[in-house]
């Protein structure tokens, strides 16, 4: 069976229990199949994309029109899909002399619909870039041709990422790169787009879906946040328990070459935020030698966030992985050559995303690049700092069995946290928080930047973002409350999350002291909170009664004005 | 491969592509007797078959058949 014809069948399952999320899918071209792919698709990653065509070429009309059925629908994300063929035609029609001017016009249109959609919608906008065409009439010298399409149409694509850097809630699907990983020959068919009017063909669309899906997953939380790594054989060539530290291939021996890049590949992924984690079956010693002592290894223990390499099976390695670094299982993705442990890991754990490495490690690296295994909608700079930032966790726990008392050991930590309200500088982080944390999230509503804006805007709602520091680094912004006023003496807790790295910590007592404080302060009464259960939440099933809630029709109630702060060992920063 | 193994082979991938395994096509078979052969399955059809004989129809030619014994006959002139 075609991929496209499994995504069909999709569409027949039941999709009760998955993320809803009200997509609209405007295009110039012909799109039906498309939206039913992108459906297929969202089932497979677990979501329910509610699809709303607008009718055939209605981009401006939904668009600019304010009592438009696009408005009606009232969608969380927009895909706006202009094609290549029919900016070719636009380009056509032109005088000669106007065509160098065509990226440029596209990109004031572009602006034109996203600020029109801005202004009534705080839906987070999909845009597809531009698959090249090279219309042939140049030659290579349309290079040298600023109004040749060759060199408009790239152009637009550079202009596009210029737009989308400076522009927050405006994402670009990268349609070009997909039609250069499948090849021109298979994305586009000539007699499908003149006998249909669509211009991706049904061979390339369950890539273009899986793209649009990945990217929509991200920005509701589906990230995928570690890679772990087998060693013998996946990150180097050879076994070096057998083979000793000389015989491994990496660098300039053997097929070494492959091994370097694609550690390369990894410390990358390192450097934009990605974990690294190891899970090996070894003597721990024996497999970190190469990290310590080999010359050409790319990767060293400082990359490394959990070195898990003994004679356990690999299942319970990765548990271990992810217990130790807090995150979900499904938040990893696991290489290694062996197939065995490969379908063992699928098979006991099928929320790992365990790629089908390819025989010859000469591939791997570019089957990995067609998977598009981490998708993002944002990065901060912490991203950067998060390896070692769980490596300091490590230290951290490693030291805190060297304390008896637990509490002797967080008072000597020096612990301090910054409160502020939303503003511009924090909010990138705020929402990039709001959409990973799933485990200690009372409400789990998502919000994104645009979302977070609105609510440092808003007169109704009280924002607070919390840091954590001590003695040994800054980890940053680590939890979130959003209170709403409800009437005079009531505030709600509309959203309660927190980073798992810095449970018990006393962080809790620390933010409830903070908002109750606030709402006594503003005259409020009532502090009410809500959980709501998810399939990852569990932990925080009992933090309200913990905190001294009181439970009242569903919901838990604090009397602010009668509460008496709890202990804690966090100083606040600053005002 | 003659017009009877060609018809067998076709009813296959229309089964497959329309997810019905009660579908049987004849040469005189046209999209109105099947429920499921709409304007827009119809090219999922097409490059299915294309796909399954490693052929490629002409954009005109599609819109020639009158019925699958039209497509039966395009695809004994690629395949021969």
């Amino acid at each position: 069976m075609d991929a496209f014809t499994r995504l069909k069948k999709n569409l027949k399952e039941d999709f009760s229990g998955m993320q809803p999320v009200r997509v609209a899918l405007l295009g110039d071209t012909a799109t039906q199949w498309l939206a039913q792919a992108i459906r297929g698709a969202g089932y497979e990653r677990g979501l329910d994309l509610r699809l709303r065509e607008a009718d055939f070429s209605q981009i401006e009309q939904q668009v600019y029109d304010p009592s438009s059925r696009l408005y009606a629908f009232d969608p969380q994300v927009i895909l706006l899909y202009q094609s290549s063929q029919k900016l070719l035609a636009a380009y056509n029609i032109l005088e000669p002399e106007g065509r160098r001017d065509l990226a440029q016009s596209r990109i004031l249109q572009v602006d034109s619909l996203r600020a029109a959609i801005r202004a009534r919608s705080t839906a987070s906008i999909i845009y597809y870039n531009y698959p090249e065409i090279d219309d042939g009439v140049f030659g290579s010298y349309a290079n040298s041709t600023d109004s040749s399409f060759v060199f408009q149409v790239r152009k637009l694509n550079y202009e596009l990422m210029q737009y989308a850097m400076a522009q927050e809630g405006f994402y670009i699907a990268d349609l070009a790169i997909l039609q250069q990983q499948a090849g021109r020959s298979v994305f586009y068919r000539p007699s499908v787009y003149i006998n249909t009017d669509m211009e991706i063909s049904i061979e390339a669309l369950p890539a273009v879906a899986g793209a649009t899906t990945s990217l929509i997953g991200a920005l509701y939380g589906r990230i995928r946040k570690c890679l772990v790594l087998d060693l013998d054989n996946t990150l180097w060539g050879g076994v070096i328990g057998d083979d000793g530290l000389e015989n491994i291939e990496i660098g300039a021996l053997g097929i070494g070459k492959a091994f370097t890049d694609l550690q390369y590949w990894a410390l990358k992924l390192r450097q934009r935020g990605i974990l690294l984690a190891v899970c090996s079956k070894n003597t721990e010693t024996v497999a970190r030698q190469p990290f310590e002592s080999h010359p050409d290894m790319v990767l060293g223990l400082e990359d490394i966030a959990v070195f898990q390499a003994n004679w356990n099976n690999k299942v319970d390695n990765i548990r271990q992985i992810g217990t130790a670094l807090n995150i979900g299982l499904d938040s990893m993705v696991f290489l290694d050559d062996n197939p065995f442990e490969r379908n063992m890991v699928r098979e006991v754990l099928p929320e790992v995303l365990v790629p089908e490495l390819p025989e010859d490690p000469a591939e791997f690296l570019e089957y990995l690049y067609s998977l598009h295994l981490f998708e993002t909608v944002s990065l901060s700079a912490e991203d950067e700092e998060r390896t070692k930032m769980y490596r300091k966790d490590s230290e951290r726990g490693a030291e805190r069995l060297s304390y008896n008392d637990e509490e002797t050991y967080l008072a000597s930590l020096n612990m301090g946290s910054r409160v502020e309200p939303f503003n511009p500088f924090n909010g990138p982080r705020v929402a990039q928080l709001s959409q990973r944390s799933n485990q200690f999230n009372l409400r789990t509503v998502r919000y994104t930047d645009a979302q977070i804006r609105g609510l440092a805007e808003s007169p109704d709602a009280y924002t607070f973002s919390f840091t954590l520091e001590d003695r040994f680094g800054d980890a940053g912004i680590i939890c979130v409350i959003i209170l709403r006023k409800e009437t005079d003496e009531m505030l709600f807790i509309d959203s309660w999350f927190m980073s798992c790295r810095v449970l018990r910590r006393g962080m809790e007592n620390f933010t409830l002291n903070t908002v109750a404080g606030f709402a006594r302060q503003k005259g409020f009464r009532y502090l009410r909170g809500e959980y709501l259960p998810t399939a990852k939440n569990e932990m925080v099933r009992d933090h309200y009664r913990s905190l001294g809630f009181l439970e009242d029709s569903g919901g838990w109630l604090l009397d602010v004005q009668t509460y008496r702060p709890l202990p804690t060992l966090v100083n606040r920063i600053g005002k | 491969m003659n017009k009877e193994e060609i018809l067998q082979a076709v009813t296959i991938v229309f089964r497959e592509v329309l997810d019905n395994d009660s579908i049987v096509l004849t040469e005189r078979t046209t999209a109105k007797d099947i429920a499921e052969w709409d304007s827009l399955s119809h090219i999922h059809l097409v490059v299915a078959v294309e796909k399954r004989f490693r052929i490629r129809f002409g954009s005109r030619e599609i819109l020639g058949w009158k019925d699958i014994g039209g497509m039966i006959d395009s695809i004994v002139t690629k395949v021969s």
